[in-house]
């Protein structure tokens, strides 16, 4: 849940929850687990064609949500069963109540289900004087601790069996052993019993399957079982996002479901009700059914070009599971009733702009969710396109406002970051800013910052530039702010790997900032101004390739480009050209000039690797920096969790520093174990984070971008 | 990926992945004596159901001891094989019952019935669960006893749409997947099988 008024708050919330020892273990533990869990459970299985089909066909309902209503409305009454709609949270709330006023019912048992959670339906029917009791083991644990869940699969993943202990003492009034076979017993007996008294049982459902009437339950405890079965009165509520044309359909969001969700291959139990079914505690014998809709702004959503992709969320989970940001700080922190990347967007939307506001700005744009998404959706872009839409509503923040305004005008940007290089003289040494002004100290302790280079490459490039008679590849070059002005260093050593080899450069003045760090910030106008810039400064019909060695800045002039003006009519052909064309440095070496071992030296020592999610994810490249780490001589040592974000982050390293930190001790460590000599990377923004942790660290272990070890070892 | 698998023991592989324990059986007189079996051998010295040994509170254990002997719940069995598993529960002193599970809610040990049909790649069998003592009896048996025809089971979920949709369509239905014990891993993501269902599933392939 949501307390915190501002990101101060917000930003003590997650410290506390940092230091929340058994949290941060469990956390990890299942972070570890379930990439290699989900691979088994979809093993030789087309993962990828079955998201695609999935994500259409949700689509497809989503765009007659309306349609397929009336339709199972129709099916389902047919068979004795009352169907409502809820146009709110407030009014299913009621319609569900007044179903338990009209049926004398005293005592309500629950399965699981997160549209219950959304509308915070238990505190409205206690209030109305019922007795709710949640059955799914870990709903009833954080029911009895007065907590909402911290996963949508796992809800009391957060807590420890000594807590659990502790817990059922309290409610069996007798001293209970700290065993989780017995607590779990335990709870098997204190829960039977509430199933025989309860009058109306309330589930969810994860789907309606209109062409059949009947309603579908994915658990694996069994408990939706007894609670459609036993009591005489049974509710079912759920989004219209869960209404499923067919069952084929419905069958296929089964087929990835739980293996997404947990890395089963199927949940214990899959219920199919339709109609009123035979219940002995009945006056006439058969189940007293509804089923409540609720809409809550999902027919809005409907029609929404850009999030009508949220209804696509089958509600697995897999987020939160991938979620670098998730793990450190779990599902309290990492949203309000919905959990990771989708409770971010969905949070703004069911439970309003306060409780969204600081959570979205609490993605580091890594992309481990969208690879993972059972439905395919774009869930970074969604969460920056909610910041922007906040900002729009309560209004920019002056230092957003701020480096929107240079960062249009390249001119200003520049003579500013110069003028930076004189200020920073005093603090300067060994390439590193030894003493941070305050302003830009407070809590950046956890890295040695680097200093502004004597020469931007900008001014190296005149001289440098090299001469290339008959190319093979006319090629533009895209140095990015950080290796202009930062690291012009690797942008020498990639002219030289390159040079030799056929490629004509180029490297065109008039560029500037790819435009990322504002659309972090979500300065989206500033955003496109940048990139119009930048396409004018790079004409794609000049060049075969636009060649950029940082990953984030690829990435963004190769799908976020597309995303902010391909819809843009003056510039939706240029801007799909310039993005074909943009390639990153491994690809281009590996891929495009094809570099062999010939090429390279020998016994150039030990190197490990990580993989910018800019690269890895956001470009889908692999393969490419691994293979030219071998064949460039190197002896590479794969380090654990390689493809795991760094916790640089660009602007949420500096806004959440804390949690940057944490990210980045986990990435050394693992580096280190490797026992390598250098660390490689593809992004000058990794290498920043990497660096200038290993230097405060005082460690041996050098870091280098793929340019600079290539260049060491080619012939 | 099962290109080419008898889906029956593909079937038996997975079913046997999630905690089920199965066995091939060559006629319904051997299910019969096999669930009895179970039954006699289960908790040999005690007639309490699982958990009531736990400290529990006054609600929690009074419910406890409703149960004063072993049951088997056999509903759906044709009467001829109804009379067969009664004769000899009877001497062996268990209870057999093919209606009257709303009277049985603190627990039976054996939940005996048939399945209508198996999918291989995941272990699972589909039960007509339309009738609530059948319903009921999956539920609050400590032990589910399966019999499943081996000619019923087929490859994927997709082979079998027909026949699901057929099972599903019927107004009023309820059709039950069931895959192994229930489970639960909600505290510390350990995984305990028999939190509100079954705690064991036993699956009894049957020769046809």
């Amino acid at each position: 849940m949501q307390q915190a008024k501002n990101l101060k708050e917000y930003r003590a919330e997650l410290r506390e929850a940092l230091g929340d020892e058994f949290l941060r273990q469990a956390m990890d533990k299942f972070a570890r687990f379930y990439p290699g869990a989900r691979a088994r459970a979809f093993a030789g299985m087309d993962v990828d064609g079955l998201i695609r089909e999935i994500a259409e066909a949700k689509d497809k309902a989503a765009a007659r949500m309306d349609e397929l209503y009336e339709q199972f409305k129709a099916k389902a009454e047919a068979a004795g069963v009352k169907v409502h709609l809820a146009r709110t949270a407030r009014e299913a709330n009621e319609i569900i109540a007044a179903i338990a006023k009209e049926n004398g019912v005293k005592y309500v048992v629950k399965s699981k289900s997160m549209t219950a959670e959304e509308i915070h339906l238990n505190d409205h029917l206690e209030a109305e004087g019922y007795e709710v009791t949640e059955t799914d083991l870990g709903e009833w644990i954080i029911q009895l601790r007065g907590e909402g869940p911290t996963h949508m699969v796992m809800p009391a993943i957060h807590l420890s069996r000594y807590q659990v202990a502790d817990l059922f003492s309290e409610v069996t009034k007798q001293k209970q052993e700290v065993d989780i076979e017995k607590l779990v017993k335990v709870a098997r007996r204190e829960l039977r019993p509430r199933y025989i008294e309860a009058d109306m049982g309330v589930s969810g459902a994860n789907m309606a399957v209109v062409e059949t009437g009947a309603i579908g339950i994915v658990t694996n405890e069994g408990n939706a079982r007894l609670v459609t079965t036993l009591p005489r009165v049974h509710v079912a509520l759920m989004g219209l996002d869960k209404l499923t044309p067919t069952l084929a359909e419905g069958l296929r969001v089964l087929r990835v479901l739980p293996r997404n969700a947990t890395g089963q291959a199927i949940s214990s139990y899959v219920t199919w009700i339709n109609g009123r079914n035979e219940c002995a505690a009945s006056p006439d014998g058969k189940k007293i059914m509804h089923i409540v809709f609720l809409d809550n702004g999902r027919s809005a959503l409907a029609r929404d070009p850009l999030f009508s992709q949220v209804l696509r969320c089958v509600r697995c989970g897999a987020c939160a599971n991938v979620c670098p940001v998730y793990r450190l700080v779990g599902g309290h922190r990492y949203g309000h009733i919905y959990i990771g990347a989708i409770g971010l967007i969905l949070t703004y939307f069911f439970h309003g702009r306060d409780k969204a506001k600081n959570l979205v700005q609490n993605c580091i744009n890594c992309g481990a969710c969208k690879v993972v998404c059972a439905a395919g959706i774009d869930l970074p872009t969604l969460i920056k396109e909610i910041h922007a839409r906040i900002l729009d509503e309560e209004g920019h923040s002056a230092p957003s406002t701020l480096l929107a305004a240079v960062l249009k005008n390249r001119k200003l940007f520049h003579s500013l970051l110069r003028t930076a290089k004189l200020a920073q003289k005093p603090v300067a040494s060994g390439g590193y800013i030894r003493h941070l002004p305050m302003l830009l100290a407070k809590d950046q302790g956890f890295r040695a910052l680097p200093a502004i280079a004597a020469k931007p490459f900008r001014d190296l490039w005149p001289r440098i530039r090299p001469e290339v008679k008959s190319p093979r590849y006319r090629v533009g070059l895209f140095s990015g702010c950080v290796q202009d002005f930062v690291y012009p260093e690797q942008c020498v050593a990639a002219v030289n790997v390159v040079a030799g080899k056929g490629a004509a450069l180029d490297f065109p003045m008039d560029q500037s900032c790819c435009g990322l760090p504002v659309v972090m910030m979500g300065e989206i106008a500033a955003a496109r101004d940048v990139a119009k810039q930048n396409i004018r400064a790079l004409d794609p019909g000049k060049y075969d390739y636009i060649l950029t060695l940082c990953a984030s800045c690829a990435s963004h002039l190769k799908h976020g480009y597309l995303k902010l003006l391909g819809d843009d009519p003056a510039w939706a052909v240029k801007v799909r050209q310039f993005a074909d064309k943009v390639i990153d440095f491994s690809s281009f070496v590996h891929d495009v000039l094809k570099l062999t071992p010939e090429d390279f030296r020998k016994d150039g020592g030990s190197v490990t690797y990580h993989a910018p999610c800019h690269l890895c994810r956001g470009l889908g490249v692999k393969d490419a920096p691994r293979d030219l780490m071998r064949d460039a001589g190197l002896d590479y040592k794969p380090s654990e969790e390689e493809e795991v974000c760094c916790g640089f982050g660009g602007t949420f390293s500096m806004k959440f520093p804390e949690l940057s930190a944490e990210l980045l001790a986990k990435k050394l460590a693992h580096a280190e174990a490797t026992g390598a000599q250098t660390l490689v990377t593809d992004c000058p923004g990794c290498v920043m984070q990497l660096r200038g942790g290993l230097e405060k660290k005082g460690s041996s272990m050098r870091v280098k971008h793929m340019a600079e070890i290539l260049a060491q070892q080619i012939k | 990926m099962n290109e080419n698998r008898n889906p029956v023991e593909l079937f038996e592989e997975k079913a046997k992945a999630v905690s089920a324990v199965v066995s091939k059986v060559a006629s319904m007189r051997e299910a019969v004596a096999y669930a009895l079996d179970v039954c006699d051998k289960k908790q040999a010295c005690q007639l309490l159901v699982s958990g009531c040994s736990e400290p529990l509170s006054e609600k929690g254990q009074a419910l406890c001891e409703t149960k004063q002997q072993k049951v088997i719940a056999a509903p759906g069995l044709s009467p001829e094989f109804f009379a067969d598993l009664e004769g000899s529960a009877r001497e062996r002193g268990i209870l057999c019952i093919e209606k009257g599970m709303r009277d049985h809610l603190g627990g039976v040990d054996i939940g005996f019935t048939l399945a209508d049909f198996g999918i291989a790649e995941t272990g699972t069998l589909v039960i007509n669960s339309n009738s609530e003592e059948l319903r009921l009896a999956t539920m609050i048996a400590e032990f589910h006893v399966a019999v499943l025809p081996q000619s019923k089971i087929r490859e994927t979920s997709r082979d079998l749409e027909a026949e699901l949709a057929a099972l599903t369509s019927v107004q009023p239905s309820y059709t039950a997947f069931v895959t192994g014990a229930s489970r639960t891993a909600d505290i510390e993501r350990v995984l305990a099988l028999g939190v509100h269902g079954p705690l064991e599933l036993h699956i009894l392939l049957l020769e046809d």
